[in-house]
């Protein structure tokens, strides 16, 4: 049975009396133990299917089953990493981190919380700053501090809501080298969201593309078997790294342009509300 | 014959600091032909805008010489069309009064009937013939650079000059205005010097791709000529043979910088004395 299970998932919102259709006929299934990449615009609904997953909005049609049973609500059996860091400013690096340890595993005894979460500031590479305010941080080590926070609840998924995103260009590449290696070392299992078809290659078993919106679907999934580590500039070498990432960006280019085909079709069909000049 | 349209030569720019000059760009050179597309790529604070900004006239060279069409570039100009990674739009205008603002100052002498449809062809081409009465609010940050792209090609400039255009952009609707940009440069001919850290962007877009080395001191490092014919399609540019081995030949140059380690910092020099001391090749 898989960990996580999306049928058939549509999602709306009302803005100002008009129905925007988000999400429409997503199906979508993790198996333990792996690592999704999920890639798509921004603006096509990748944070919504965040929100479903992780029991902050319930879809208007279809079902959300994480671990045979219906998704409810938010739990920390989930963990969450957003592209903002959403740390505690006046607590330490260890503190945040503890914060966390200390909800979820409040039944045991201190010097065994202290043990998890020195772990896990340990393996984002944090041991030397743990005493340090999230003012004293980079936006790299920001992340670091909310990606141990998020690891160190073990969560059964991960979800990584573009965590890079906010990163300029080297620091995201040092940070996915990174993310590789944690990722492999905590054995979990993982969807990354993200809007970057090489950083889905470098860290992703599978890629599932996500269509330009509105009423975005899921492309078929696109295995991505390159033996580990991966490293970005030998990735130039392998055939199977070009092929991978050419399927990916054409179908993106290719839903986006279809959409907009669709748009077009949609407004002349209504020619009668069109400007005259936007027609000639 | 290969007319140097733009000539930069042997170009510095170094800033006063308390333990003397900061050298930020030394001995920069680079000529490009007229209508040739051309990148500068190099890591964030290399300096690489700081060329930019004095091949546009808004920062001053320290020393050296910029020639624009055989006249030196001493001050911003109508005849340099400038895209910023930020388009800087007025929230209070509509895309078209924005596009609409630098054509009247270029095009004083046409009648306001025609301004307005040099404005409407530019905001066409982009895409934007539904949003021309839009406020920026009212737009996604891609369709507001997009409004950027067609002030910047409305203005009829001899060059237009790119500084990380879209560089606050997601990966995949950079894709899109990568191929909005490309279009509005083959249609107007235009000679065109983009700053980027995007491979791709360049590799895509580019006549030629210089690689600039890490500052201070910064200079060009490698030229890569990009051979792609054109007109360019992004999936047949993928296909091409040679793609993945320029990709890594200026993957792998990025890295060297990266790894290279900073350059002795500038002696402290009693005030008014200017250091020149040659870069290493």
């Amino acid at each position: 049975m898989a960990l996580l299970e999306l049928r058939d998932i549509a999602k709306h919102y009302v803005t100002a009396g008009r129905k925007n259709e988000v999400l429409s006929g997503v199906d979508l299934s993790i198996e333990r133990g792996e690592l999704v990449a999920l890639v798509g615009y921004s603006g096509a609904g990748k944070s919504t299917l965040v929100s479903l997953i992780a029991g902050l909005l319930l879809p208007d049609a279809g079902s959300v089953t994480f671990n045979g049973a219906a998704v409810r609500g938010p739990g920390p059996d989930r963990g969450v990493v957003f592209q903002n860091y959403s740390l505690l400013p006046w607590l330490s690096v260890s503190d945040n981190v503890a914060l966390a340890v200390d909800s979820v595993f409040a039944g045991e005894s201190a010097v065994a919380r202290a043990a998890r979460v020195q772990r896990y500031v340990d393996m984002v590479g944090l041991a030397q700053a743990s005493n340090k305010k999230p003012g004293e941080l980079s936006g790299g080590m920001r992340q670091r501090v909310a990606l141990a926070r998020a690891l160190a609840m073990e969560p059964e998924l991960l979800l990584l809501d573009e965590p890079l995103s906010a990163l300029d260009a080297l620091t995201r590449a040092n940070l996915q080298r990174e993310l590789a290696r944690i990722c492999a070392e905590s054995g979990k299992t993982i969807l990354l969201i993200t809007n970057d078809v090489d950083e889905a290659i470098l860290l992703a078993d599978r890629i599932v593309p996500l269509g330009a919106g509105p009423a975005a679907t899921l492309g078929d999934s696109i295995a991505v078997n390159i033996p580990r580590p991966r490293e970005r500039k030998a990735l130039n070498h392998d055939p199977s790294f070009k092929a991978i990432r050419a399927q990916v960006i054409d179908y993106l280019l290719s839903s986006a342009q279809h959409k907009q085909r669709q748009r077009a079709a949609a407004q002349l069909a209504a020619a009668g509300s069109v400007p005259a000049e936007v027609l000639r | 014959m290969t007319e140097k349209f733009l000539e930069i030569s042997a170009v510095s720019k170094e800033y006063p600091s308390p333990r003397g000059p900061q050298v930020i760009v030394e001995s920069f050179d680079l000529s490009l032909a007229r209508g040739e597309f051309v990148s500068i790529i190099g890591h964030s604070g290399c300096g690489k805008s700081t060329v930019l900004s004095m091949v546009a006239g808004l920062t001053e060279s320290s020393g050296g010489g910029i020639l624009l069409a055989g006249r030196e570039v001493r001050e911003p100009g109508p005849d340099r069309g400038v895209v910023f990674q930020a388009p800087n739009l007025f929230p209070w205008m509509t895309a078209l009064e924005n596009v609409l603002l630098g054509v009247e100052q270029v095009h004083r002498e046409k009648r306001s009937q025609e301004r307005r449809e040099i404005a409407t062809h530019y905001l066409k081409l982009v895409g934007l013939e539904d949003a021309l009465d839009k406020r920026p609010s009212a737009l996604s940050a891609g369709m507001r650079q997009r409004v950027g792209l067609a002030r910047a090609f409305a203005l009829s400039p001899r060059l237009l000059l790119l500084d990380e255009p879209f560089g606050m952009l997601d990966s995949l609707t950079r894709l899109e205005l990568q191929d909005v940009l490309l279009e509005l440069w083959r249609k107007d001919k235009l000679t065109a010097l983009m700053v980027t850290h995007d491979v791709d962007e360049a590799l895509f877009l580019s006549d030629r791709v210089v690689m600039m080395t890490k500052g201070p001191r910064a200079h060009v490092g490698e030229i890569l000529t990009v051979p792609f014919a054109r007109p360019r399609e992004r999936m047949r540019v993928l296909e091409e043979p040679s793609y993945y081995a320029l990709r890594e030949r200026i993957i792998e140059f990025l890295e060297q910088q990266e790894e290279r380690p900073p350059e002795p910092e500038a002696q402290a020099l009693p005030s008014g004395v200017t250091a020149t001391v040659q870069a290493a090749p």
